[in-house]
């Protein structure tokens, strides 16, 4: 009897062992990362792979703040979480030297990233996107045929979104998205954390807020998709989703994606490995094999979104490198913007202008 | 015999005391954006007295006392004929009918709020059935509503109230009621002078029961609810994650705890107090 239970207890004992010794923890976000890739590399490296998934960014940022999260590569949204966490040095300095693929990286994404993180210090590029709207091509059309759908207008001009009031209206519920969208719709500085500019942007969206049935940040996936709403503002590959969704859906629903021509915020999605990682050396690994092309272009082939690997590009299928809504033409990245991170002050004073816009209080 | 009783009290000393004093340790701290975890530790009030300068705290905290109250009400209203009938039943049906009140547990809370969303939507199976059917061609949706809110909190906190019921319902001796009867009062009388009183421990501790987590619920009002229905749950939330302000989370959260534990307490040590004089006349 004794036996049996030093035995089971041995077997508890010797998974943590292996574990501690030859593995890496990933953290990312939900069908993120082609997941076969992650077999190739436990066979290439002989590193186990503990790969568990989050689909919030402010989860990822309370469980670093909290400290000893165990993680060994995380994958933030460049801002405000990247940033603000940089600020909190809670990332690693990446040994380029131990990153053999790094000139894989495509320069242009690179240097927008580098405003966040002077000279590409703590992080890659993994996915990016853009910020825009998302639509139900009849319903649309079926209320105002000629809705200009690649402009803010159609998300932010009350005589324009109050014909999709029944038909059902959905915002991210996020004042670094939609603030900065208002900001760029009224022609001023999105990244501007002027009090009386931020007022004027806050005016932009109660003016429209009789009009939106809810602000919320990932349920206009399935709202879109099932077609309870017919309009949102969210980000490119949620909009992908849901027309995947619904395209496969018993009565086809035709969704469809615009970047606004004002500007779109662009998103990138960082990877990092976190201070205190208990495997710094397998987790540089690990950021090395996701610089392979092969591994990027094998993820975004799965998630549709643009990678940040410019030796990807080749390899990926021509629905996605041809797709501008995925890979936008140069005329489209020109007006994309970026904004910065701000004060806690600032930060606390834009969720404050933000609840008022939702509450009205 | 001494450690069987002290265990409940560690109990409390580690799964209540503890994590309330660290707790209260972030809220009299300063935040600290740049360090980890983003505390400073020391002895100050900003975060209590940034509380009082907001209206938005004590709004969303009325609102969520508003909502947990009628919730309440309404779960009592239904769970208490369901726990009479269930005290009421043949004994052998009784656990059967106890099953079907905790069967929902036995699925994720998640899901079943999940599952809510699904019935309430602009076109989901509710509103499918009122076009269906002709009572309705455009029947407008619940779903982002305050209603829809205080329907997933009844739901969801129905059997809270249903036990505590049946429990107290169960062991009352029916032979009071029968010498009611033989004494000549009505059903109703009978009800409302020997059942209702004899059961109010049950209403106590099946309402406290639910207005304390419906007070603090966040994810009903985020899934269910609509933007504008602004309860503190959220309002917490959005400290400790979008602001990353550890200590104004922490002073919301204790702020939340004494304005819910002071009345309750108070009422605790009424009920305590009330049958004492009552024996020393029988004396």
């Amino acid at each position: 009897m004794r036996l049996l239970a030093l035995a089971s207890l041995l077997a508890l004992v010797a998974p943590v062992q292996a574990w501690a010794q030859g593995s890496v923890n990933v953290y990312n976000w939900s069908d993120y990362i082609a997941e076969d890739q992650l077999k190739v590399f436990e066979k290439d490296t002989g590193t186990k792979v503990n790969y568990t998934t989050y689909d919030s960014n402010e989860i990822l940022d309370a469980k670093l703040r909290t400290g000893k999260s165990g993680y060994d590569i995380v994958v933030p949204t460049a801002s405000p979480f990247f940033v603000r966490q940089l600020a909190a040095s809670l990332y690693l300095p990446l040994d380029k030297a131990k990153l053999k693929n790094w000139n894989n990286l495509d320069p242009e994404i690179m240097a927008a990233l580098a405003k966040y993180d002077p000279g590409n210090a703590h992080g890659i590029p993994w996915m990016w996107g853009t910020t825009g709207i998302g639509y139900n091509v009849a319903e649309i059309s079926k209320r105002l045929p000629d809705a200009p759908v690649d402009s803010l207008r159609m998300i932010f001009d009350p005589a324009v979104v109050s014909k999709f009031k029944d038909c059902g209206v959905m915002m991210l519920d996020s004042a670094t998205d939609v603030l900065p969208a208002a900001l760029k719709y009224l022609g001023l500085d999105p990244d501007s954390k002027k009090t009386e500019d931020l007022a004027k942007a806050t005016d932009v969206v109660k003016a429209v807020r009789p009009f939106i049935r809810k602000f919320h940040s990932s349920e206009y996936i399935n709202a879109l998709a099932g077609g309870n709403i017919c309009l949102a503002f969210g980000f490119s590959g949620d909009v992908f989703q849901a027309r995947d969704r619904a395209a496969k859906a018993k009565d086809k629903r035709d969704i469809a994606y615009a970047i606004p021509k004002e500007g779109s915020l662009l998103w990138i999605d960082v990877a990092a490995i976190p201070k205190d990682a208990p495997n710094p050396a397998n987790a540089l690994r690990f950021l090395d094999f996701l610089l392979e092309p092969k591994v990027a272009a094998a993820s975004s082939e799965l998630t549709g979104y643009a990678n940040g690997n410019r030796a990807a590009f080749a390899l990926l299928p021509k629905d996605i490198s041809g797709n501008p809504l995925i890979y936008p033409p140069a005329d489209v990245r020109n007006r994309f913007y970026t904004i910065t991170a701000g004060t806690p002050e600032q930060t606390r004073e834009r969720t404050r202008l933000w609840t008022t816009v939702k509450t009205g209080r | 015999m001494r450690y069987v009783i002290a265990l409940p009290f560690l109990w409390l000393g580690i799964f209540f005391l503890l994590p309330f004093a660290l707790v209260l340790a972030i809220a009299l701290g300063t935040n600290a954006p740049d360090s980890v975890p983003p505390v400073d530790l020391g002895i100050g009030l900003k975060s209590f007295t940034l509380l009082f300068t907001d209206d938005l705290y004590l709004a969303a905290w009325l609102t969520s006392l508003r909502i947990a109250a009628t919730s309440t009400l309404v779960a009592l209203l239904l769970g208490y004929p369901m726990a009479y009938a269930i005290a009421r039943a043949a004994p052998r049906r009784r656990p059967l009918l106890l099953m079907l009140v905790v069967l929902p547990f036995w699925t994720s809370f998640l899901i079943r709020v999940y599952a809510w969303m699904g019935l309430l939507d602009e076109n989901g199976l509710l509103n499918q059935f009122l076009r269906w059917s002709g009572i309705a061609a455009n029947p407008g949706t619940i779903l982002g509503t305050e209603w829809a809110v205080q329907l997933g909190i009844v739901y969801a906190y129905l059997p809270f109230m249903v036990l505590p019921l049946y429990a107290v319902l169960e062991k009352l001796d029916v032979s009071l009621l029968e010498a009611a009867a033989d004494l000549g009062a009505r059903p109703i009388a009978a009800f409302l002078t020997i059942t209702l009183p004899l059961s109010l421990p049950g209403v106590v501790a099946g309402c406290l029961l639910v207005f304390i987590p419906a007070v603090g619920e966040f994810v009903i009002p985020d899934l269910l609810g609509g933007t504008e229905t602004l309860m503190i749950g959220k309002v917490l939330w959005d400290e400790f994650f979008t602001n990353a302000d550890w200590p104004l989370a922490s002073a919301v959260a204790i702020c939340l705890l004494v304005l819910l534990a002071a009345p309750i307490a108070l009422f605790q040590r009424q009920q305590a107090r009330g049958p004492e004089p009552a024996r020393e006349r029988r004396r």
